[in-house]
């Protein structure tokens, strides 16, 4: 027992000797002004599950900072951008979060796509007090964690709500099944708001039915949902399985039109679900073929940088950095507090996914699409403003 | 009536896949007495190696899309052979439990190198065979790659019964099976025997892989992981070492899972899979086929 505790206790001096060179070798004075870059944190899943949600807006926010130093910069100072990847792992967020705060001296973050990994994230930020804005994290819950979380997306009660709509006076369907990921917050909650609002408008739920994220066999489900004959199928999920979802529903003939939110938005859903995916609509931030100059500019240079169109998740990372960049302009300092105060105040940016106001709870207020999917291409087809 | 049939069909295609699987698991284990916990991942390689052979094959013929599939038995069966010279054989003779952590680490391997070389997204299979659904005038439906699967799993399943009981080879697996070094005395090649069971194990690996592609076409380098757990369960479940046990416990396995997410509690479908799995283990724990086998003192 002796000698067990003295190796214990060696073992912590040991790593906090560690810990304290490691700190020493590389903490900067923050907030010391000068010319020394300004670091901003982020992190993304580069590698993982969700890789290509996580790269688009990697890219989207690495063209936003690189083309706000080919413009001089902030306050006189260039941006410093230092991404880590969390591999899309529970767990990796909250330690990555960390580590750019105390050891690199970051005066804010940028992150994540995935809402269950910046709801881990967050409250490592609100305790040492760094602004964390989340490009796409549409979960009500990740601005709820403090004062000094933001997001420049809209929420998922938001877009149920709009998706709702679309339903109830769109697609004019008063019978309606729904498919739920029951492991994912995102899924789980975006249900919720949908219901909130599709049930006082009118409309019943004939079909509630639930899978797990990695699930490749919906059938069973799909059977189920196909005997009650619903007007509408909601699937409120990501497109790994959403496309494997529209494949299986069509292999078993259901023909209602399906639906769905952001999660469905990558280069992959369709190749994964082919022609059954066809006439199927979901709602997003952003649509490339939008015709206001702002947007063709990003969609132009987002091109010429990384070859290939920008998707929602690439604006939102552009527009993250740039609702950052914008709060740290008029703040005219990078004290914790005054970019906080910032970005809290901000109202009517300008940015590529639209006109975006932060609200009294740190949410951006600003106005969704619905895209249709036809002939393997998403179309716009409906533009939904906030009330 | 009709969603009970149609849920019928579609658990047993699930149950079908898992049967697939559990062949490979149930045979190494009767053979060598050991869980090939790599089995999944070579599954998920043998998967990949038919979403990259089938760039080529770009007809969607029937006979390209089988030829794919004996592409990359070929290539899973090398590498199971590889696996088991370079990781498993030098630790022959020593603890079960040895070996047993190698495979955990072959398994680790093989998803973080898959990670490297295919990426880490999800991937769209690309359809090998021409796709068709054949639907009864009362709406039950069935899709051909449905279809394939149990014609796959069953050929394969004949075959491997007749490979280790009807031939000379299978012989010579049973005596390995039933005594190393006795088998070794009566001038049978030990060595030559594992890796021909790791290699015949590893091609029903990549046929399950590229069937399970088929019918769920996104592949990525975890895609191994559940239904690998769920075959091994299949195999526990109808007798591990028995190769029809395998058979049954996968279709049972398929059947529990498809009507429980058909009902109410679909998110319980896994609990209630499992329960029903130790339910059958606490009134016959050698599996429904398997033999109680008294240990003799």
């Amino acid at each position: 027992m002796e000698t067990k505790r003295l190796t214990v206790s060696r073992l912590s001096l040991l790593l906090g000797l560690l810990l304290a060179a490691g700190c020493n070798k590389s903490n900067p004075t923050p907030g010391s002004g000068g010319t020394d870059p300004i670091k901003i944190g982020e992190f993304a899943s580069l590698t993982g599950k969700e890789a290509t949600f996580g790269q688009m807006s990697h890219d989207g926010t690495e063209l936003a900072v690189q083309e706000i130093n080919d413009q001089g910069g902030v306050l006189g100072r260039k941006l410093q951008l230092l991404t880590e990847d969390d591999q899309s792992k529970q767990g990796e967020s909250k330690t990555i979060a960390r580590k750019l705060i105390s050891r690199d001296g970051v005066i804010a973050l940028l992150g994540e796509v995935a809402s269950g990994r910046s709801l881990e994230a967050a409250p490592v930020c609100q305790e040492a007090k760094i602004p964390q804005v989340s490009p796409s994290s549409t979960n009500p819950k990740v601005t709820e964690i403090g004062d000094y979380i933001f997001r420049a997306c809209f929420t998922d009660a938001q877009q149920g709500k709009a998706l709702a709509q679309f339903g109830l006076n769109t697609l004019k369907a008063k019978k309606m099944a729904v498919l739920i990921d029951a492991g994912t917050p995102y899924s789980v909650g975006l249900a919720a708001s949908f219901k909130d609002t599709y049930l006082p408008g009118g409309g019943t739920i004939v079909a509630e039915e639930r899978y797990t994220s990695g699930d490749k066999d919906f059938r069973a489900q799909l059977t189920a949902i196909k005997a009650a004959n619903p007007d509408a199928l909601f699937v409120p999920g990501y497109y790994t399985e959403v496309g494997l979802i529209a494949r299986q529903a069509h292999e078993l003939g259901l023909t209602a039109p399906m639906f769905g939110g952001d999660g469905w938005q990558s280069g992959q859903l369709v190749p994964i679900g082919g022609v059954a995916m066809d006439g199927d609509y979901f709602s997003t931030h952003f649509s490339p073929d939008e015709n206001s100059p702002a947007v063709q500019k990003f969609v132009r240079d987002f091109q010429a940088k990384y070859g290939q169109t920008p998707d929602a998740m690439a604006a939102l990372g552009y527009d993250s950095a740039a609702l950052l960049a914008d709060a740290i302009k008029r703040a005219g300092a990078t004290d914790n507090t005054k970019v906080r105060d910032a970005l809290a105040a901000t109202r009517h940016f300008a940015g590529v996914t639209g006109d975006i106001t932060i609200n009294e709870h740190r949410n951006a207020v600003k106005p969704l699409v619905i895209l249709q999917i036809k002939g393997g291409e998403f179309h716009s087809f409906q533009k939904i403003s906030p009330d | 009536m009709i969603v009970f049939l149609q849920q019928l069909i579609n658990g047993l295609s699930v149950g079908a896949v898992y049967a697939l699987i559990a062949l490979g698991y149930t045979m190494v284990y009767g053979i060598l007495r050991f869980i090939n916990f790599a089995h999944s991942d070579v599954f998920m390689v043998g998967a990949f190696c038919g979403f990259y052979f089938g760039r080529w094959e770009t007809g969607h013929s029937l006979a390209g899309g089988l030829l794919v599939m004996v592409m990359a038995m070929a290539v899973c069966a090398l590498l199971g052979i590889i696996i088991e010279r370079l990781a498993y054989r030098p630790l022959r003779g020593s603890s079960n439990l040895a070996v047993l952590i190698t495979a955990i680490g072959v398994s680790l391997f093989l998803e973080n190198a898959g990670q490297l070389v295919f990426g880490a997204d999800p991937k769209p299979f690309p359809p090998l065979i021409p796709e068709r659904n054949f639907t009864s005038p009362a709406g039950l439906t069935i899709s051909s790659n449905q279809l394939l699967v149990f014609a796959v799993t069953g050929v394969l399943l004949i075959a491997l019964q007749w490979i280790v009981m009807r031939t000379k080879i299978g012989t010579a697996m049973r005596a390995v099976a039933f005594n190393h070094q006795a088998a070794a005395l009566m001038g049978i090649n030990v060595d030559l025997i594992v890796s021909f069971t790791f290699g015949l194990g590893s091609a029903l690996a990549a046929a399950g892989g590229i069937l399970y592609g088929l019918n769920y076409p996104s592949i990525d380098p975890y895609m191994g992981v559940l239904p690998g757990l769920k075959a091994f369960v299949a195999a526990v479940l109808g007798g591990i070492g028995n190769i029809p046990g395998a058979a049954l416990g996968g279709l049972l396995l398929g059947l529990i899972e498809t009507f429980v997410k058909g009902s109410r509690l679909s998110t319980y479908s896994d609990a209630i899979a499992f329960a029903v799995l130790i339910l059958i283990l606490l009134f016959r724990p050698a599996g429904l086929l398997g033999k109680f086998q008294v240990e003799k003192v």
